[in-house]
């Protein structure tokens, strides 16, 4: 826990553990290079609220990388306006900006010439903290992000791993625990199963902390992964798409999107559902304990011609067959095949159909926190599931369809009134 | 006589001429330091001021010492000005260059990085930049320091301090009895020094350079 009762905070930011995110409003913000004739960034709207993800996605060389650094004015927007909660940016001071605003990017960033700790308490002593509060606030950073403190600490950079550094590079950018936090293609750098775990360690520490997060990344996979929305962007990021993953991979806006979303968009879309939300179904089961007769008796008469056997702990064990009865005849050591794969219920349902796919019955079982058994998922119930959510998304995005073509009708509307007329009013 | 007993008789003047040699030398190179990394700071984000002060340095450097020194005392006279002023002019180019190669040398998406969690101009520079750049620089300072202490012998010309003196009484008296053992103790005692303040800067290395970019 963060002390509160330190001293109090700096900036007027309300020293409770943990501010959450604030929303940001991007208002036609236009990048152009001096030089250039064309601007890199174009007249970019967006709202984003508190406490969400979006991720910038697009092809190199969109812009989106430059949008995000005009969020905390790394770059400075040629005209538009930005704001972060209920504060106009746009004109204040761009280093006490960006104290409020975490930054992490690809390789880390780390400075190789301090030691963990040292480039963690960065900015919190930048803004005033004292130094217990600092240090205390290192070695909780550390936890957070996973890294045993006594171990890291006194660790310097290229000491670590490329997972590790980006672990720390997240822990620095949240070090004084900003509302809003920038990430620009953090992950790039990292082997696929790293980039997976931290992945995993985001969505975690995002559901802990509930932060506004920006973040880039050219890897759709990625953004459908982590983002609450995405907004799949075009040169000069103009924005294609802006939406949640459901909307973007059932209805892709047009070409462009339905091109970047690439082959495969159902199946993509098996990654955004978990087991616990679709129909697990019951499997008849006999624990290893029950004498063999009963389970014999069982498999004879009832309607199923195969039973799952559960060890002492409730533990799927053994699938166990009419045809297996001939050769358990004492014992059931030799009949049955073991269970060599389960998904818990977090699994998604990519994860489950891969497990029914390479199961040679096609079914498999579902696992509780401890390993216990809950139910089977099989081929049908995964079919009808994926069908009922692409048609749910389908509706879900015809709908939302109708209300923007509504706006869109209410606005050249109210054009063609001449309510919006001299329209260089540009800030 | 021989060396041996040469150096004996004359080791108190032996001592104070060496004591003065490395003092103008030390002296010289603090100056010829902050002034060079202040040249590179100030230079090295623009490509031509930067080459400018390389060049500038650079050319300092091709002129012979001996000549510089000669130009210097019509304007400043004997002694210790001469001297000083032509020892830290030497000292700059190696400096100044390893500074502006050190400072570009930083990486780029660390200096974003500095930038993008709000650290100020003064803050990046001295706790990023500096930091990470000071090898290089140190190297440049080594090297400076290495020629500086030959340049020095021939402040004796202009009446400066140090061990040139006992190189230049030497060869004004070559064939009288102890003329060898002048220039031979001059040399030897630069040599020695050279290497004492070789083994001061490796110290000083060890010290000042993190153990995060150490080689």
């Amino acid at each position: 826990m963060p002390e509160t009762t330190d001293q109090p905070a700096a900036n007027g930011r309300p020293a409770t553990p943990a501010a959450s995110g604030a929303g940001i409003r991007l208002e036609n913000l236009t990048k152009t290079y001096p030089g250039s004739p064309a601007p890199a960034v174009e007249d970019v709207s967006m709202e984003i609220k508190a406490g969400e993800t979006v991720i910038f996605v697009g092809p190199s060389g969109c812009g989106k990388s430059t949008t995000l650094k005009m969020i905390n004015r790394l770059i400075e927007p040629t005209s538009g306006r930005i704001r972060i909660g209920d504060e106009d940016v746009t004109d204040m001071d761009p280093v006490k900006l960006r104290r409020k605003v975490g930054y992490a990017i690809q390789a880390s960033g780390l400075f190789p010439h301090m030691t963990v700790a040292q480039n963690i308490a960065l900015v919190p002593k930048m803004i005033g903290w004292s130094k217990s509060r600092t240090k205390n606030r290192v070695e909780e950073m550390l936890d957070l992000v996973g890294l045993d403190p006594g171990e890291f600490h006194d660790r310097y950079p290229r000491q670590l791993s490329g997972g590790q550094q980006q672990r720390v590079g997240v822990a620095r950018a949240l070090a004084a625990d900003p509302p809003v936090l920038l990430m620009d293609e953090p992950f790039g750098a990292v082997d696929p199963i790293t980039r997976d775990h931290l992945q995993d360690e985001l969505i975690r520490l995002q559901h802990e902390l509930h932060k506004t997060i920006c973040f880039v990344t050219h890897d759709f996979d990625e953004a459908i992964k982590l983002g609450d929305r995405i907004a799949v962007l075009r040169e000069r990021s103009h924005i294609a798409q802006f939406d949640t993953p459901e909307a973007i991979l059932t209805n892709p806006a047009d070409d462009f999107v339905s091109g970047f979303v690439g082959a495969g968009a159902a199946l993509k879309r098996l990654n955004l559902t978990r087991v616990r939300d679709v129909g697990v179904v019951d499997f008849p089961t006999a624990g290893i304990a029950e004498p063999l007769e009963s389970i014999f008796d069982r498999l004879r008469s009832g309607a199923h011609n195969e039973l799952l056997l559960l060890d002492r702990n409730r533990r799927p064990y053994k699938w166990l067959r009419r045809s297996d009865l001939a050769r358990a005849r004492e014992t059931l050591a030799r009949a049955g095949t073991l269970v060599t794969d389960t998904v818990t219920r977090d699994a998604t349902l990519r994860d489950a159909l891969e497990a029914v796919l390479t199961d040679n019955a096609g079914r498999v079982a579902v696992t509780g926190r401890r390993g216990e058994y809950i139910g089977v998922v099989d081929m049908e119930t995964l079919m009808n599931n994926v069908h009922e959510l692409l048609e749910a998304d389908r509706l879900e995005a015809v709908e939302h369809q109708h209300e923007l073509q509504e706006q869109r009708a209410r606005l050249t509307q109210r054009e063609q009134e001449g309510l919006d007329e001299g329209g260089g009013s540009r800030a | 006589m021989s060396f041996w007993e040469y150096v004996g008789t004359r080791h108190a003047q032996l001592l104070t001429d060496a004591y003065q040699h490395a003092s103008a030398v030390f002296q010289c190179m603090v100056i010829a330091t902050l002034l060079g990394v202040f040249l590179g700071v100030v230079t090295y984000r623009s490509e031509w001021a930067g080459s400018l002060a390389t060049t500038t340095t650079a050319t300092v450097l091709t002129i012979p010492s001996l000549a510089l020194i000669g130009l210097l005392i019509p304007i400043v006279g004997l002694g210790v000005a001469p001297t000083v002023i032509a020892l830290t002019l030497y000292g700059l180019l190696p400096v100044v260059r390893n500074a502006i190669v050190g400072l570009r040398g930083v990486d780029p998406a660390l200096v974003d990085a500095a930038k993008g969690i709000g650290m100020s101009r003064a803050a990046r520079l001295f706790r990023v930049e500096l930091p990470l750049a000071w090898p290089p620089i140190l190297t440049g300072i080594r090297v400076a320091t290495q020629m500086l202490m030959g340049i020095a012998a021939i402040a004796a010309f202009a009446s400066g301090p140090g061990l040139g003196n006992e190189i230049f009484r030497g060869i004004a008296s070559l064939g009288s009895a102890n003329s060898l053992n002048q220039v031979l103790a001059g040399t030897v005692g630069i040599a020695v020094l050279a290497l004492l303040f070789d083994a001061a800067y490796v110290l000083i290395g060890r010290l000042t350079i993190s153990r995060g970019i150490r080689a």
